[in-house]
């Protein structure tokens, strides 16, 4: 067995300041002493920090490590004390194991294919025209992510699913506060339910009268009514908040880098690299947890049964021994595979759209501003907390010359 | 090089008609992996062998590795 492993004793909870697009310190630091970490989590639980791309890698495509909701009962950067945690609602397969989770997966592979989400990219390139129109018309400055971010995916995912259009406003709100991770306990809980109760209601509809959707569709499978909830509420968050995030963070990080979108405007075939390097170099979901079904061995260390595992995302995609140079944001990048939408059975369903959103919108929104810069210094530009679970900025105030 | 599939590990992330559209593509319906050319030309060779590599669920595996490649 290994040398004695090195020891993370907090885990950070927030970025650098001047870092908005770097991991926080703490966790490069981890990732220089070596890829797996000691982690003891609050209330004294004893776990691990994985924060190498190869161990990460690794331990995303291992069945001995769950995500079984009820199995996750030590929160990182909390004590909640000894809490049971019940399973995952039906339908929410992300905190789901197999054989559980292909029952919902499986219906949905199908809706999600390459070749289905690159025929959506005229409607893409619609919706960002349009708002790209409103933006001009209104004229400088603007909020990046109300005017531009937000709404391009949320648009999309809708669609895709069914939600109707009015219903759009009210549900996007909601799913901002159980994803801002600045909302109290009880705001989280009442925006939770609401949004349960407007998807039973919004899955009643689809199946009494389907429509042209994702969400109709299922309904002509053996998934009952409470699961269908519980995968629009999986497919919805997940389409609104990820892509949003990268939208505007990303425009923040290109603005940071002028050259590297004066180069993405010289040569548009730059496009699909320039999305894969601001993955990596963002990797927005930045950290998920796993626990080990069994005594395992990973990098030289026991991971015993039972314990935690927190799988650091962010830092594998900023790997040495994985890319040269990986604190520089480079377009033109061949990275060769990341891990920004994950590894193993649980990898991001919905990456393909998520890919056609932004081949689309940052180009379009170089294009149509080539003069676009940030309307406040950097350092003004406010980020989440490292407790949300998705990484972005709060609002990006831009302008450009009209 | 050799390329078999395995439809029933495949979690359609579509890692693979992404990477090597020449080689894989997924089924309409019910987005499992098609392999298009199970021994594929060399100059889709690459894409493919990066295929494999970049599946998330090991559904993909090469056969009779040519020499020298890694």
């Amino acid at each position: 067995m290994g040398e004695s492993p090195h020891a993370v004793a907090t885990l950070p909870t927030a970025r650098q300041p001047g870092c908005p697009f770097d991991p926080p310190a703490e966790l490069t630091d981890a990732r220089r002493h070596g890829p797996i970490s000691r982690y003891t989590f609050p209330g004294g639980k004893p776990g691990w920090l994985i924060t190498g791309f190869d161990l990460v890698r690794s331990v995303l495509a291992d069945p001995r490590f769950s995500s079984r909701k009820e199995l996750m009962r030590h929160h990182p950067t909390i004590d909640y004390g000894d809490i049971e945690v019940p399973p995952a609602p039906p339908g929410e397969f992300l905190l789901m194991d197999e054989p559980l989770h292909s029952r919902y997966r499986k219906p949905l592979m199908g809706k999600f294919t390459v070749r289905r989400m690159r025929l959506l990219t005229e409607r893409v390139e619609q919706i960002t025209a349009g708002h790209l129109d409103a933006m001009e018309k209104a004229g400088p400055p603007a909020d990046l992510v109300t005017a531009f971010a937000k709404p391009i995916p949320a648009i999309m995912i809708c669609e895709l699913l069914g939600v109707p259009y009015e219903d759009r406003g009210s549900f996007q709100e909601q799913v901002e506060m159980f994803m801002n991770g600045e909302t109290s306990d009880e705001d989280l809980i009442a925006a939770y339910t609401a949004t349960q109760d407007y998807l039973a209601e919004l899955v009643a509809a689809k199946r009494a009268n389907p429509t042209d959707d994702v969400l109709s569709d299922l309904t002509d499978t053996d998934l009952t009514d409470e699961e269908l909830k519980g995968i629009a509420l999986i497919l919805l968050a997940a389409g609104l908040d990820t892509t949003a995030n990268m939208l505007a963070l990303g425009t923040f990080a290109l603005l940071r880098n002028p050259e590297q979108p004066a180069a993405l405007r010289a040569d548009p075939a730059l496009a699909d690299a320039a999305v894969e390097e601001l993955l990596r170099y963002l990797s927005v979901a930045k950290t998920f947890m796993r626990t080990a079904l069994e005594d395992a061995e990973v990098g030289g260390q026991i991971i015993e049964a039972g314990s935690p595992v927190i799988l650091s995302f962010n830092t594998a995609n900023r790997d040495p021994e994985r890319f040269a140079d990986p604190h520089v944001l480079d377009l033109r990048r061949q990275n060769g595979g990341h891990l920004a939408f994950g590894h193993g059975v649980h990898q991001c369903l919905g990456q393909q759209l998520a890919r056609v959103e932004m081949r689309v919108a940052f180009p379009a929104l170089f294009g149509r501003f080539p003069t676009l810069r940030l309307a406040v210094p950097p350092e003004a530009v406010a980020l989440r907390p490292e407790t949300a679970d998705v990484h972005g900025v709060k609002s990006l105030p831009v302008t450009w010359d009209a | 090089m050799r390329i078999a599939v395995d439809a029933e590990r495949c979690i359609g992330a579509g890692m693979c008609a992404l990477t090597a559209p020449e080689v894989f593509d997924q089924d309409a319906d019910d987005g499992h992996v098609l392999l298009l050319r199970a021994e594929p030309p060399t100059a889709a060779r690459a894409a493919a062998r990066m295929a494999a590599g970049v599946c998330p669920s090991g559904a993909i595996t090469l056969s009779e590795p040519e020499p020298g490649s890694s």
